[in-house]
């Protein structure tokens, strides 16, 4: 027997999704072209067609707080296919800023802080420096931590040597004038939404 | 000829071997590359990820430096982006800064913008391969390569505004052009993970080895991208990969512009490719390039 779930429909939600778009969900007939088509589909907890589904039964608590919102890297491959033109990639990035908005914990802290981290390396200089982006990653990921107990760490240090031995590291970051301008546009756009 | 350019962030840096390899072939070609002045980040995966606002206006304020006066004369009617993901997020700022939305906004874009061109897509017109070809001094002859084309370039096509996104063809036409063979494959465009090489390293490992595989079988020699972190996570981790994979893959991965270089006899070509980490040179001293 398969297992059932009872769910409540709140049609309503959808709007508030679209209001972050628009994405044109409402279009879905559930052909699971996006799914198919997924590279990372594997690694989804919902998969495409049913974060769809679930967008228009106004499943706002599994939406918010699934995995596969951040998982998916924006490939741009389901929203490329589907038949209905519904911006798929684009409505997985809504939902993970409203899941930030609402302060759900998100399921993958490593990719929040990715983004995190590069926006305040932006917010500093207007500019990603590389080795200090990469350095707060590691540190406030835990992925430095990770690596130095699986035994991954070396590789990516003996990397890390050759890669500057090669001359591939800017070592001076380059700033830019407009950089107030800058912060204060990310500051405005991230008023009260989290903590940049 | 003259086009605005924006490199973009990892450009400066672990990108410098693609930075220098497009200055070198521009220089040969008498393409004058002027860079935006005071550019800034594009805002990349994390802005648009997270922020729809700051991605369209950390884009948007590139798209007005481009609209002002380059060196006392009238801005270009093309701007330049070798970076794929830069070329999408400069493209989708525009097509919002220009919509129905517009308004929403707080950046407000002049009425004529540059036309944003990704630089596969650019050296792949009629006018830019001829433009090549008289330069062409050392054909790749035997040089049998896969080319990659990764997501960002063609996706979504509604904004690359791009008609062979499911099986593009420019930087076929670029290799069939100075000589090389480009060998069809199913995967042009299959995702290589991108940024989650740092916040979830097994889906690189898992993407990319599929990639391998199938060049593999397909008996490509080499892998030729136009995208900085599709060159990353192809070129840096092959010992890992293959580890993981049980597999054995080693394989170059060139820049499209290195190989234009080379076939043009640009001298600095060999100082692009040693930036590599999987080994560059053997193949081609192999086939005599």
């Amino acid at each position: 027997m398969p297992e059932t779930t009872t769910i409540y429909p709140d049609y309503q939600f959808i709007q508030e999704i679209e209001s972050y778009g628009p994405f044109g969900a409402e279009a879905c007939f559930q052909c699971r072209k996006c799914t198919n088509g997924c590279p990372v589909a594997f690694a989804m907890d919902l998969l495409p067609d049913q974060i769809i589904r679930m967008a228009l039964l106004g499943q706002r608590d599994t939406l918010l707080s699934c995995n596969s919102i951040w998982i998916c890297i924006a490939c741009e491959t389901c929203t490329t296919r589907c038949p209905n033109k519904i911006k798929i990639a684009e409505l997985m990035d809504g939902l993970k800023e409203m899941a930030i908005q609402a302060g759900i914990p998100c399921p993958q802290p490593q990719i929040r802080t990715l983004h995190e981290t590069f926006l305040e390396n932006v917010r500093k200089r207007g500019r990603v420096f590389e080795l200090s982006f990469i350095r707060n990653y590691m540190f406030e990921s835990g992925e430095l931590r990770r690596k130095w107990n699986d035994g991954e760490l070396s590789y990516d240090l003996k990397l890390g040597l050759k890669m500057a031995a090669k001359g591939r590291y800017l070592f001076r970051p380059s700033k830019i004038d407009g950089q107030e301008e800058i912060r204060e546009m990310l500051a405005y756009a991230f008023a009260g939404k989290s903590k940049l | 000829m003259k086009v605005s350019y924006y490199p973009g962030c990892s450009l400066e840096g672990t990108a410098k071997d693609y930075a220098m390899s497009i200055q070198g072939i521009c220089t040969r070609l008498n393409i004058q590359l002027d860079e935006i002045p005071d550019w800034n980040c594009c805002g990349a995966t994390s802005a648009h990820s997270i922020n729809h606002r700051a991605s369209i206006e950390l884009a948007g304020r590139n798209l007005n430096l481009a609209t002002r006066p380059v060196r006392f004369g009238l801005p270009h009617a093309d701007l330049l982006v070798p970076c794929p993901l830069c070329f999408n997020r400069l493209k989708t700022a525009a097509l919002a800064l220009e919509g129905d939305q517009k308004e929403h906004y707080r950046i407000t874009l002049p009425d004529s913008v540059p036309q944003i061109w990704e630089i596969a897509n650019f050296f792949a017109e009629d006018n830019m391969l001829r433009r090549v070809a008289k330069h062409v001094e050392h054909p790749l002859k035997n040089f049998k390569t896969v080319c990659y084309y990764g997501c960002m370039a063609n996706r979504p096509p509604e904004v690359a505004e791009i008609a062979d996104y499911e099986n593009p063809m420019s930087l076929d036409r670029i290799m069939a052009n100075i000589g090389a063979t480009a060998i069809a494959w199913p995967f042009k465009t299959d995702c290589c993970g991108a940024s989650q090489v740092l916040s979830r390293p097994e889906t690189v490992t898992r993407l990319v080895g599929k990639l391998f595989t199938m060049a593999q079988q397909v008996g490509a020699q080499a892998i030729v991208v136009s995208c900085q972190m599709c060159q990353a996570n192809l070129d840096m981790y092959q010992a890992k990969i293959s580890a993981d994979w049980g597999k054995h893959f080693n394989m170059p991965i060139y820049y499209f512009t290195e190989l234009i270089g080379l076939a043009m006899g640009v001298p600095e070509a060999k100082k692009w490719l040693s930036g590599h980490i999987a080994d560059p040179f053997t193949l081609l001293r192999e086939l005599g390039l």
